[in-house]
C-alpha cells in the first residue's frame, strides 16, 4: 500500500511540463489532485516513473464566460465547482454533479482536467461532460488544439490525448434557462465510484449518456431522439431496449442498473 | 530526494524525502506526529483526514512533495482552536467513540461540517460522513455529537 519509486518533477510554466513530457523516458504520467493517481500507484495499479506536476503553472484553475461558451480550467477542483464556481444553469448541473464526487477532503484536491485526463469509466466527469457536449482543450509543443468532448475518451483509461499532450482544460455551452438538466448515479454508499451513471441535458438539443460502462460512455440515441421530439419520461423498460440497441455488453443486473440510472436521470431533469 | 518545506501546526519544517513518500507517512514517522492514523491507504476510510492550507485533505493519497510551501494541521495542531474544543468536549460527552482509531480523521471532518456547513442537518451530517468509516460506534453518537457541536453555535 505504498507506491512504487518515481521521480517527481515540479513545473513552473507549461511549456517546461511540455517538453519535459515530450523528452521524457519511461512511463511518464501528469498530476493534477492525484486523487484518483495517487490511490492507484498506493495499490501499484499504476507505477509511473516519473510525475510532472502542473500545481504551480499558472493559468489552469479559471473560470470565465465568454458568450455563449464557459471556459473552464482542468486544475479546477470538485469543491470549488460545489461552492457554486461555475455560474448559471451549467453551473447548476455541475454543482449538482460535484457534490456527489467521493468525499469533501477528496472534492478539495481532485480536479476536474485530472478526471476527464484519467478516463476512469467511473468517474463523474466522463458522462457528465459528455452530456453538456463542448470541447476539451489540448496543449501540445506545437500549440493548442481543441478536441470534442464526443469520441474523446475512447476507452477506459484511454482518451485522444497524445502522449506528449496535456491536457488544461474545457470550452462548454452555457446553457439557456429552459434548458433541463439530470443527473443519476448508482452506487453502493454515497461517494462510491459509480456502478451506474445516467445523464441528462436538454437544451438546444437533447445529449443523453450511458455511463460508468465497461469503457467509454456513450450517447443513447433514441432516447435523445425521444427527448428532442417532447419526451418527459422513461420507463426503465424503454431505457432498457434504447440502451441495448448500442450493444454495451451488458449483463442482465448491469443492464437493469444503467436503465434506471437513466430513467431516473430523465425524471430528474424533468421533476 | 525531494527538497520539502512545510509549516506543520504552525512549525516551519524542512526536509529532503523520497517522492513516494506520503504526506501521512512524513507526518508519523518523520515527524512522530502519530496521531494522524492510516486505515486503507487509498483514500476511503478518512482516518488520515488533514488540514492543507486550511481545507480538509487525505494525506494517505498525497505525497509529502506536493505540501512544498502548503501549511498543514494536524489533529495535535488544535489545542487552541475553538470549534475543536467543543467537538472534543461533545465527543466525550455523546460518546462518539469506542477504539479510537477514526477519531482524529473524524475529528478533522467534523470541524469542516461544522465551519463550512453551519445549518447542517442530521441527513446532511451523515452524507458528509460517508468519507470516514467508524467501526464500533455506529455512528449515532459521532452525528449526535456534531449535532450538538452546530445546535450551540447557532443558538
Amino acid at each position: 500500500m505504498k507506491s512504487a519509486k518515481f521521480e517527481h518533477r515540479q513545473t513552473e510554466s507549461l511549456n517546461e511540463a511540455l517538453s519535459l513530457l515530450g523528452s521524457a523516458d519511461g512511463e511518464t504520467r501528469v498530476l493534477g489532485g492525484g486523487q484518483s493517481l495517487g490511490p492507484m500507484m498506493n495499490l501499484r495499479l499504476a507505477q509511473p516513473d516519473q510525475l510532472i506536476d502542473l500545481s504551480s503553472v499558472d493559468g489552469l484553475d479559471e473560470i470565465l464566460v465568454d458568450g455563449d461558451h464557459l471556459h473552464i480550467g482542468a486544475r479546477v477542483t470538485h469543491a470549488r465547482i460545489e461552492d457554486g464556481g461555475v455560474p448559471g444553469v451549467t453551473g447548476e448541473y455541475m454543482k449538482f454533479v460535484a457534490a456527489g464526487i467521493s468525499y469533501r477532503s477528496v472534492r478539495n484536491r481532485g480536479t476536474i482536467g485530472g478526471s476527464v485526463a484519467h478516463a476512469d469509466p467511473a468517474a463523474d466527469w466522463p458522462s457528465a461532460l459528455l452530456a453538456l457536449g463542448g470541447d476539451v482543450l489540448v496543449a501540445g509543443q506545437d500549440g493548442e488544439r481543441r478536441v470534442s468532448l464526443d469520441g474523446f475518451q475512447i476507452g477506459p483509461f484511454a482518451t485522444g490525448l497524445g502522449y506528449d499532450e496535456i491536457l488544461i482544460g474545457f470550452v462548454l455551452p452555457v446553457l439557456g434557462r429552459n434548458a433541463s438538466t439530470g443527473y443519476y448515479k448508482v452506487n453502493r454508499k454515497p461517494g462510491e465510484f459509480a456502478d451506474a451513471i445516467g445523464a441528462v441535458v436538454v437544451g438546444e438539443n437533447a445529449r443523453v449518456i450511458c455511463g460508468a460502462t465497461k469503457s467509454a460512455p456513450f450517447r443513447v440515441s433514441a432516447v435523445e431522439e425521444k427527448l428532442s421530439s417532447g419526451g418527459t419520461e422513461l420507463s426503465v423498460g424503454e431505457a432498457r431496449e434504447m440502451i441495448t440497441a448500442h450493444d454495451p455488453g451488458f449483463d442482465d443486473y448491469e443492464l437493469q442498473i444503467h436503465g434506471v440510472a437513466l430513467s431516473r436521470a430523465v425524471g430528474r431533469a424533468f421533476a | 530526494m525531494s527538497k520539502l518545506s512545510v509549516k506543520i501546526n504552525g512549525e516551519d519544517v524542512s526536509a529532503e524525502v523520497e517522492p513516494r513518500l506520503s504526506l501521512a507517512d512524513f507526518i508519523r514517522d518523520h515527524r512522530r506526529l502519530t496521531g494522524t492514523h492510516l486505515g486503507c491507504e487509498h483514500g476511503v476510510c478518512g482516518a488520515c483526514t488533514i488540514l492543507m492550507n486550511g481545507e480538509p485533505i487525505r494525506s494517505c493519497i498525497t505525497f509529502a512533495v506536493i505540501a512544498n510551501g502548503t501549511e498543514i494541521t494536524t489533529i495535535e495542531g488544535f489545542d487552541d482552536d475553538e470549534p475543536m474544543e467543543q467537538l472534543r468536549k461533545a465527543f466525550h460527552e455523546h460518546h462518539a467513540l469506542q477504539c479510537g482509531y477514526c477519531t482524529p480523521g473524524m475529528l478533522v471532518a467534523a470541524r469542516d461540517i461544522v465551519m463550512r456547513l453551519p445549518e447542517a442537518d442530521e441527513e446532511r451530517v451523515r452524507l458528509e460522513l460517508a468519507g470516514n468509516l467508524c467501526r464500533c460506534t455506529g455512528y449515532v453518537g459521532i452525528v449526535n455529537a456534531i449535532l450538538a457541536v452546530l445546535n450551540n453555535r447557532l443558538a
